[in-house]
């Protein structure tokens, strides 16, 4: 019995190899832990591309992609690499859309991908850390770092007129890097900031990291958290007097946000990373007709991410690590045909034929520095309890 | 008109918030210090029941907004205060009955008693949590200011301003009226008085006459009313979450160690102190020492003794060094 189970497994091996029409590619999410609720329309959005690209026909001589999805819970980096593992040696996989919270993410690439040499692109790490950890050409990510917002954001007060500024940030990575990227950017452009106070999420009271803020002075408050604690720090601040204009990161965004704090955030000036443009919808009208909540969090970076993973195979004419890892730039970035969601048959026939493509996707799709999303920015305001766009960056 | 400015920004960013905290944390201390001297050990489920006595008063502040029942410009909780006390001190009762009542029967010593009660914490703490989640919950209505920054800048033309809650004036008022009640019962009463004499020497207690039984379930109702009080003030001016209300327990303790152990009037002392020094401490003093100081001399640095994140150090030194210098505390109470 022992023996007919090896030799069935072995032959479904081999016969996967001879006639390679069976692609294996892997989603690896968070779809336990502190962002389930996003993750499963994230999966969808990857797969909507692969089903595209399957469907088509025209993908490496009829191949089709077969996704595997397992489970990188966001938090706990131990469990995220054996899922890692077990999808590139058991499950065989060429290249892993994921993973999703940056922490996890660095912990399977660093731990697992570099060492098995398979490449990975993330829909949804956002730490800084990431641009500059040396990853041999195998890390990728389809959105942009928080370093860059940093630099959005400072210029957005700066053209206001607001060179003075004290900022609080919830003291995690995510706040601490944001934090560290906008104090230098706002810097270089000739801004002071009186003081940088860390604050904790989840806390009942910030009045005494409002105290301190308030001694140190300033025209607004840049608060870079999440809405929890951040929206308290900004209520409190608003009560006691300390501050009455506000800047805010995309932590922060929501409509939550409006109903807790309510006048107090009247004129407050935020940045989001946010989507627009034909790719946008375009990829809206796909996910709609398959059913998928496309307005989800990160649902058109995970489309892309996974497009680009096989487009980069398509380009390479084989399925293989190495080959995705050495094209993904070759077909996110110019020159070449622009390729919308919903036109990647177009896209793999170009490349069958020697040509090149300029992937836009959903999300502008444009890799700079090591692989990352130069990333387009929403510039708001908030207006009578709404979130007014005053332009994109 | 400076040092008017100064006084008010004091006033403003740390005196009303520490006073205010630290009324919330007396009502928590007076119930350590009740337990301790009555029942005779740290009852360490003191955080965790104040957060399930707080679940209970939202549920009914709940229940009441839905009938549409209000009590504006104040807020629906106090309302809902008595159904939180009853539900509380049921709990209270059952777990004495099912944990604490054995280990008095079989004298145990105090230690055990202490690792039953951190059975009972986490059995609490569970139960809070299963009712009403992790996150925040916000209950607080009515009118949400007494007088705001803006109002106090037009009424006195100051350039400092300065806000009064709701939340906080009644948590100042409702712990005065609290303490006083309290120290009438424990001192005018028959009841008050078992209670002391039971405190002080349990055999002539019991030689007098005194049902012990009684006594107990004497202190655990008052234990439930002071908890339920001081969680739902906590909640209405902070918002509720259960983590913070077990974060509570340690500055509750200090406050009660540092007053003396066993003394009413030292865990209110204690409470106002450990208030105090965790916001003045942390406090950056630089806008005060602006206004105060001849021109020229203003402060460049941020006048802070320890950022704001050591918070809870500043309660942790406190304890250390009562424990270390004056074990008694404060009011010569009895020794942990």
């Amino acid at each position: 019995m022992k023996k007919l189970l090896l030799a069935s497994t072995a032959l479904a091996f081999s016969a996967g190899a001879a006639f390679a029409d069976e692609i294996k590619m892997g989603v690896l999410l968070g779809f336990t832990g502190p962002i389930e609720s996003v993750t499963p329309f994230m999966a969808d959005s990857a797969e909507l591309a692969w089903k595209e690209i399957s469907d088509s026909g025209l993908f490496l001589g009829g191949s089709t992609i077969t996704p595997v999805r397992a489970d990188s819970t966001c938090v706990d980096s131990s469990a995220a690499q054996a899922a890692a593992e077990r999808m590139i040696s058991s499950d065989g996989v060429v290249a892993i859309m994921g993973a999703d919270c940056s922490g996890v993410t660095m912990a399977v690439l660093q731990n697992v991908a570099m060492s098995a040499g398979v490449p990975m692109i993330s829909p949804s790490a956002t730490s800084p850390a990431f641009t500059t950890t040396e990853s041999n050409g195998l890390f990728y990510r389809t959105s942009p770092s928080d370093a860059r917002q940093g630099e959005v954001m400072a210029s957005v007060l700066m053209e206001r007129g607001i060179d003075n500024v004290a900022v609080s940030y919830v003291n995690v990575d995510y706040g601490a890097g944001f934090a560290d990227a906008f104090v230098s950017s706002f810097e270089a452009l000739g801004g002071t900031v009186t003081a940088r106070v860390p604050h904790e999420d989840g806390r009942g009271d910030y009045s005494a990291e409002v105290g301190t803020l308030a001694a140190a002075g300033g025209d607004a408050l840049v608060i870079l958290g999440y809405t929890d604690g951040g929206g308290s720090v900004l209520r409190t601040a608003y009560e006691l007097g300390a501050f009455d204009q506000f800047a805010m990161g995309d932590g922060m965004f929501g409509d939550e946000l409006v109903a807790s704090v309510g006048e107090a955030l009247e004129g407050t000036i935020g940045t989001i990373p946010w989507a627009a443009g034909d790719g946008t919808e375009a990829f809206s009208a796909l996910a709609q007709a398959a059913g998928i909540n496309s307005e989800s969090s990160f649902t058109r970076e995970s489309y892309d991410a996974a497009a680009l993973l096989a487009l980069a195979a398509q380009a390479a004419g084989e399925a293989t690590p190495e080959g995705i890892a050495a094209n993904i730039l070759n077909v996110a970035n110019a020159p070449g045909e622009e390729i919308l969601p919903g036109d990647l048959a177009r896209g793999l026939q170009i490349l069958a034929d020697g040509g090149e493509i300029n992937y836009i996707g959903a999300t502008n799709v444009e890799l700079v520095g090591p692989g990352e999303a130069a990333g387009f920015y929403r510039e708001y305001v908030v207006e009578g309890g709404e979130f007014v766009t005053v332009q994109f960056h | 008109m400076e040092p008017l400015n100064a006084l008010v920004s004091v006033t403003n960013f740390m005196l009303i918030p520490a006073f205010a905290y630290g009324s919330q944390l007396a009502l928590g201390a007076l119930g350590i210090t009740l337990i301790y001297s009555i029942l005779r050990f740290a009852h360490f489920a003191h955080g965790d029941t104040m957060a399930l006595g707080t679940a209970a008063v939202i549920g009914g502040t709940f229940f009441l907004q839905t009938l549409g029942v209000s009590i504006h410009p104040l807020p629906t909780a106090l309302l809902a205060l008595p159904f939180g006390m009853l539900v509380l001190i049921g709990y209270l009762l059952i777990t004495d009955r099912l944990v604490y009542r054995y280990y008095r029967r079989v004298k145990a010593k105090p230690m055990i008693f202490v690792m039953a009660s951190l059975g009972v914490m986490f059995v609490t703490n569970g139960i809070t949590r299963l009712f009403m989640g992790v996150s925040e919950t916000r209950f607080e209505d009515g009118e949400r200011f007494l007088f705001s920054v803006r109002d106090f800048r037009e009424f006195t033309g100051l350039a400092e301003g300065m806000a009064l809650r709701s939340s906080q004036a009644i948590t100042i008022v409702t712990a005065l009226i609290v303490m006083v009640v309290l120290f009438w019962f424990l001192n005018r009463t028959r009841s008050g008085k078992s209670m002391r004499a039971y405190s002080d020497n349990e055999d002539l207690a019991l030689l007098s006459g005194i049902n012990p039984e009684r006594v107990v379930i004497i202190t655990w109702a008052i234990t439930g009313m002071l908890l339920v009080t001081a969680g739902t003030l906590y909640g209405l001016d902070k918002g509720f979450r259960p983590f913070n209300y077990f974060q509570l327990l340690l500055p509750m303790f200090a406050a009660a160690i540092l007053g003396g152990l066993g003394s009413p009037v030292g865990a209110i002392v204690g409470a106002y102190i450990v208030a105090f020094a965790e916001m003045g401490v942390t406090y950056a003093w630089r806008r005060v020492f602006t206004y105060l100081m001849p021109e020229g001399l203003e402060p460049t640095s941020m006048m802070q003794l320890l950022p704001v994140d050591y918070k809870f150090a500043v309660t942790f030194a406190i304890l250390v060094v009562v424990l270390l210098f004056r074990p008694t505390g404060i009011f010569k109470g009895k020794v942990l």
